[in-house]
């Protein structure tokens, strides 16, 4: 057969020579519930589209018929891998609604919340993007740490996944010593861990050639498709939420926003990677902050709104107004002043913002979360044109897109 | 010299004089309305213009105002100014039975899809874009759900009793 062979076959019968794929919606390799059906000519994408929607939970629906305290766990179940900067965001939401001024010590027991909660979701999205690119060791060695900080949540508020954290004007009661404990802890030893998670990737040579230059996307492509976040970042534009829109006091901290320059998995990886470096910063600065309260400022852990914020249940059963006041809210009695508010936090995905219209009832009149992974998932088809199968499954993953997030 | 609202502001009038509206800055974002016909004019513009230079577009929503009459549907734009850091939010408001609104997804490609998820909660006709069908719903489904007239259950349940609180 060394002859090359020119056969001639009537037109129209090799039109289509691709190869349509499913994958998803319960593929393993899209961490979650959604569908791309692929075409695939060879192991060469040539589109693809996908599908969400497989657990949309009408949540915006649900939140027009709930006061606001009950919309929180709602929140908790659109990126569940960072649940308390959603439950935070839209506390913050709440409060700049509702004109409720925090003290210090709450501002920063949250961003301390909030930081640990980006380690550990991007210490998921990186080692999965190990995972996907044959790297298993990596991702069952951080879990250990993930599992730290889900008991650090668990000590904060009884719950570690969809954790519900917090009260409009702060927290539901001070940080336990046990809290304490394990977030010292913590601050001991995640240098060396991450320092052995990146030893296992960042110059291994497998790994770089598996994402270097894979799924990349320009700058100017990334701020048209709406990207925010490490994906935006990793592109090279220096947009962060906490620096350009500081809330909850981040002004008061030191850190630096990393950049990637070419877009790719390799740059969105390093950076979500930097940023573990950098929230661990963060960390240590609220750490640092939260020792120098003392005496009566030391317990100060939510704000003084006694018509929003849930009373403590002893005050309820000994205390008039805490009574009146926990009826009021448990109700939906509180009064609700008119006005459109958007908020925005860094999420562990860049931008989860809230757009909460309130006509001064009980409940929102409208509620709309801006999800980072639903606007930034529709780049996936441009994104993945023009390469292999097995680079598309990684720059899914390294995008980080979590389906609860999608669907809302 | 930083772009302030009042600059935003006299620019856009100066642009487009009578055919925008209702200027508000609610908790600090300076908010304006515009005719529904004009929408895609008002993007481009706020696009283009080198002082504005509204490149990003944080979000794209709708509510839903039943008293409204002829004006029920309210499109609602967030934009972002990402050099200068400014954000605004532009209104359009449509007559609920001929919702149409022209698509953004030329100019942004980040309304691609959130023009369709706001299709299929408030049947948005968006003129002009390239697939404009649900995506977060069923594609059978026959009604969008988010508007006020559809309540958050079924009425007609019979497991769900509750007389202390009543149904919504």
């Amino acid at each position: 057969m060394s002859q090359h062979q020119h056969i001639n076959l009537p037109e129209g019968d090799l039109e289509k020579q691709t190869t349509t794929l499913n994958l998803g919606p319960t593929h393993p390799a899209t961490h979650g519930v959604f569908q791309n059906i692929i075409e695939l000519d060879g192991e060469t994408v040539v589109s693809a589209e996908q599908t969400i929607g497989y657990i949309h939970r009408a949540f915006e629906k649900i939140a027009e018929h709930r006061p606001l305290y009950q919309i929180t766990p709602l929140t908790d179940r659109l990126n569940y891998c960072s649940a308390p900067i959603n439950n935070i965001g839209w506390h913050l939401t709440c409060e700049k609604l509702l004109g409720v001024k925090t003290p210090k010590r709450v501002d920063y027991l949250r961003v301390l919340i909030m930081e640990l909660s980006r380690i550990s979701d991007h210490l998921i999205c990186n080692s999965i993007v190990g995972v996907d690119s044959g790297a298993f060791t990596g991702f069952l060695y951080v879990m250990q740490y993930r599992e730290l900080i889900y008991e650090i949540y668990e000590e904060i508020c009884g719950s570690r996944l969809t954790t519900n954290m917090g009260r409009i004007g702060g927290f539901e009661r001070n940080f336990s010593d046990q809290a304490w404990i394990k977030i010292e802890k913590f601050i001991k030893e995640w240098p060396a861990v991450l320092k052995e998670f990146n030893d296992l990737f960042i110059r291994n040579r497998i790994f770089m050639d598996r994402t270097i230059g894979v799924g990349a996307i320009s700058a100017e492509r990334a701020v048209n498709y709406g990207f925010v976040g490490p994906n935006l970042r990793a592109a090279g534009v220096d947009y962060d939420v906490r620096v350009h829109t500081p809330y909850s006091s981040y002004e008061d901290f030191e850190f630096n926003i990393p950049v990637g320059s070419k877009g790719d998995s390799y740059d969105r990886f390093l950076v979500r990677d930097q940023e573990m470096w950098q929230s661990y910063e963060i960390i240590k600065q609220a750490y640092q902050k939260l020792q120098e309260f003392k005496g009566a400022e030391a317990e100060v852990y939510h704000a003084d709104v006694p018509e929003y914020y849930l009373p403590d249940k002893k005050d309820v059963y000994t205390s008039m107004e805490a009574l009146i006041f926990h009826f009021k809210i448990i109700m939906g009695e509180t009064k609700m002043p008119k006005g459109e508010v958007y908020s925005a936090v860094e999420g562990a995905n860049g931008e989860l913002g809230f757009y909460l219209i309130s006509d001064g009832s009980r409940a929102p009149y409208r509620l709309h979360f801006r999800r980072p992974s639903f606007i930034y998932y529709q780049a996936y088809s441009e994104m993945t044109k023009g390469g292999m199968l097995a680079d598309a499954i990684i720059t899914m993953s390294s995008m980080n897109l979590i389906a609860g997030e999608m669907d809302a | 010299m930083a772009l302030t609202n009042e600059i935003i502001r006299k620019t856009l009038i100066e642009k487009f004089g009578e055919q925008v509206y209702q200027w508000e800055e609610p908790y600090g974002m300076l908010t304006f309305t515009s005719d529904a016909e004009i929408n895609l004019k008002v993007l481009q513009f706020l696009y283009d213009d080198p002082l504005l230079q509204f490149r990003f577009m944080t979000d794209l929503t709708a509510v839903h105002y039943p008293e409204n009459k002829g004006k029920e549907l309210a499109v609602v734009y967030h934009m972002h100014n990402l050099v200068d850091n400014v954000r605004i939010r532009y209104k359009v408001f449509v007559d609920i039975l001929k919702p149409d609104v022209f698509s953004a997804s030329a100019l942004y490609s980040a309304a691609n899809w959130m023009e369709r998820e706001t299709f299929d909660f408030y049947g948005v006709n968006f003129l002009g874009h390239p697939n404009l069908k649900r995506i977060l719903n069923v594609d059978d489904m026959e009604y969008h759900p988010l508007r006020k007239e559809y309540p958050l259950e079924d009425q007609k349940r019979t497991d769900k009793d509750d007389e202390m609180f009543g149904r919504i």
